[in-house]
């Protein structure tokens, strides 16, 4: 039963950063009807930026975690007007093979700047872990945990209630009729990439604390695609949801099946699961049947 | 009485070879309520949109001709900064945001407003003109009915507070008391608000009763302009647009002639 609970923990807490750079993903989709497949790749530059200002500039964490986010907002404004402004109107397809493009190039540089091997961040969180009843949590994972939560809540309510995430919605649901009430596509969509970048680096920082912080980081992207798939690709709930699914999924069959089949099951089950609920819900759980058709 | 909205010979094309527009002038008056009627494919749509800009959405483009607003070339401004300067469209087919709720389409309507404080009061107007807005103003507005959507619609360009409003088929798959119900509504925005109205219907009928002037299009290009109690007298429009005719019979060219343009009638 503890091992069954330390599991839990371990996949809430992966879950919600699955969450939260899922629904950066799931805003790109929503509101441009762009995969960004360099979502992944977004993580893994947070997290550089923000382990160089940590352990090159020596600046303490909460600094250099506020200048990682608005490095991250700087780079996903630079991003949208350098690459994808250009390729408006231009087919899906080509903007998607764009951020395929975009994700390697991403890695490049993180590769030319910081080289290949493995770096880890100083000491930042007590490692006192914290006991909850019988269950036991490290501090970095309550945390990542608390601010995976804390941004999801964050970005829900400004969706929700603020006149920049009514217009993201708005333009979502019907493009032109946004254009007519004056809303900006151009802005609207800047702060698409500019919020997808700011979630993926937040949760950057927190997976590099919890993990070493390499290349491979990137690969984080092929969790979220699956977690937005599964929660509909175009609900944000959806991504909360997915995130935190696929993180539990992957921490249980970690747990119980690994031992059994000699480990690596955590890399597949989510993606079997994926492949059995889209069977019975070909738009994920949340999503609208209507926007498959794009 | 002065013009607030002079479109002068413009021609629009699409996608840079179909021409759609092609010497196209109209005048709307400050404070009037002026309707633009014609055949489907007329260009009355493509005139709107060439006004509110969103014409370069669509991959169209105005090539000649200028379109002025309040004494200023508008031709090559963004649609928001149009809305900015107090044109506002309604889009035809109703164009709400279908996952937002009622109020929140109200509010989007607000996008470019700063005056948080009279924003309220503003709902609050709308539904005074749309009490059934108000009944449902928590409801997702993707469940709304047609007639609903219609006034959410309207209700969502009064939010803007516009100078102008371009109206696009506002009648369109409605049943009768409802459009009777919308008309009357044009016309009590039209008087106590102030807002001048630029009206496209293909309700013939209705239109030039409450509108105080006309033009008809074909081809993309005005073939009639007259005030409407001068359009509804004239025999050709008694005959192909509003259904009637005091007239003897027409011979079978003329009729073939117009047989395209009586599909819309009724
Ligand atoms: N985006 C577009 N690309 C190419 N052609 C278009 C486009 N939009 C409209 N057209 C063409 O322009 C012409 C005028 O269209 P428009 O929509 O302005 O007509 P309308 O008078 O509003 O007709 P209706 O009464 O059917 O709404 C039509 O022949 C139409 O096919
Ligand atoms: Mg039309």
């Amino acid at each position: 039963m503890d091992f069954f609970l330390q599991l839990l923990v371990s996949g809430v807490v992966v879950g919600s950063i699955y969450a939260l750079v899922a629904l950066g993903f799931v805003l790109i989709y929503k509101v441009t009807r762009v995969i960004n497949f360099a979502q992944g790749e977004f993580l893994m530059v947070g997290a550089y930026v923000c382990l160089a200002l940590v352990a090159q500039l020596q600046l303490p964490f909460w600094i250099a975690f506020l200048m990682t986010m608005a490095v991250s907002v700087g780079l996903g404004l630079l991003i949208e007007r350098l690459a994808l402004r250009p390729m408006l109107g231009q087919p899906i397809i080509a903007i998607i093979m764009l951020t395929i493009g975009l994700s390697s190039v991403l890695k490049c540089a993180v590769l030319v700047i910081w080289g290949p091997n493995n770096r880890a961040y100083p000491q930042i969180f007590s490692q006192v872990p914290i006991h909850l009843g019988s269950v036991v949590i490290s501090q970095v994972y309550l945390w990542s945990v608390g601010f995976a939560v804390l941004f999801l809540g964050l970005f829900t309510l400004f969706f929700r209630y603020s006149n920049a995430g009514m217009a993201m919605r708005a333009v979502a649901d019907d493009q032109q009729a946004a254009l007519s009430m004056g809303i900006s596509l151009k802005k609207v969509f800047a702060m698409a990439w500019c919020i997808a970048f700011l979630v993926a680096s937040v949760g950057g920082v927190f997976l590099g604390n919890i993990n070493v912080v390499n290349v491979s980081l990137g690969f984080f992207g092929m969790k979220v695609f699956p977690a937005a798939v599964l929660g509909g690709l175009d609900s944000i709930p959806g991504a909360i949801v997915g995130g935190l699914s696929i993180g539990l999924i992957e921490a249980l069959s970690g747990g119980y099946l690994d031992p059994l089949v000699g480990g690596g099951s955590k890399e597949v089950i989510p993606f079997i699961v994926l492949v059995i609920i889209l069977m019975v819900k070909p738009y994920g759980l949340f999503g609208r049947a209507a926007s498959a058709k794009v | 009485m002065s013009v607030m909205l002079r479109v002068s010979n413009i021609e629009v094309v699409y996608s840079e070879v179909i021409l759609v527009l092609q010497g196209m002038s109209l005048e709307v008056p400050e404070g009037r309520i002026v309707t633009l009627l014609g055949a489907n494919g007329a260009g009355k749509t493509t005139t709107l949109k060439a006004i509110s800009a969103l014409l370069r959405s669509e991959n169209g483009r105005i090539t000649d001709g200028t379109i002025e607003f309040s004494g200023a070339i508008i031709n090559r401004k963004e649609p928001e900064n149009i809305v900015r300067d107090g044109i506002f469209q309604v889009m035809e087919g109703r164009r709400i945001f279908k996952s937002l709720t009622v109020t929140e389409n109200l509010l989007v309507g607000a996008h470019l407003r700063r005056d948080r404080e009279r924003i309220n009061f503003d709902i609050d107007t709308v539904f005074n003109y749309f009490p059934r807005l108000r009944e449902r103003h928590r409801q997702t507005a993707g469940h709304l009915s047609g007639g609903e959507q219609q006034m959410l619609a309207i209700g969502r360009a009064l939010m803007a507070r516009p100078k102008l409003m371009l109206l696009d088929e506002p009648s369109l798959g409605l049943a009768s008391l409802l459009v009777r119900e919308i008309f009357e509504i044009i016309m009590r925005i039209n008087r106590d608000e102030g807002i001048t109205i630029l009206l496209v219907e293909q309700n013939a009928n209705l239109a030039l009763q409450v509108a105080d002037y006309g033009y008809i299009m074909e081809g993309g290009r005005v073939v009639l302009a007259g005030d409407c109690e001068t359009l509804r007298n004239n025999p050709d429009v008694k005959e192909f647009y509003l259904g009637h005719s005091d007239r003897g019979k027409k011979s079978f060219k003329e009729v073939k002639h117009y047989q395209r343009r009586k599909r819309w009638l009724s």
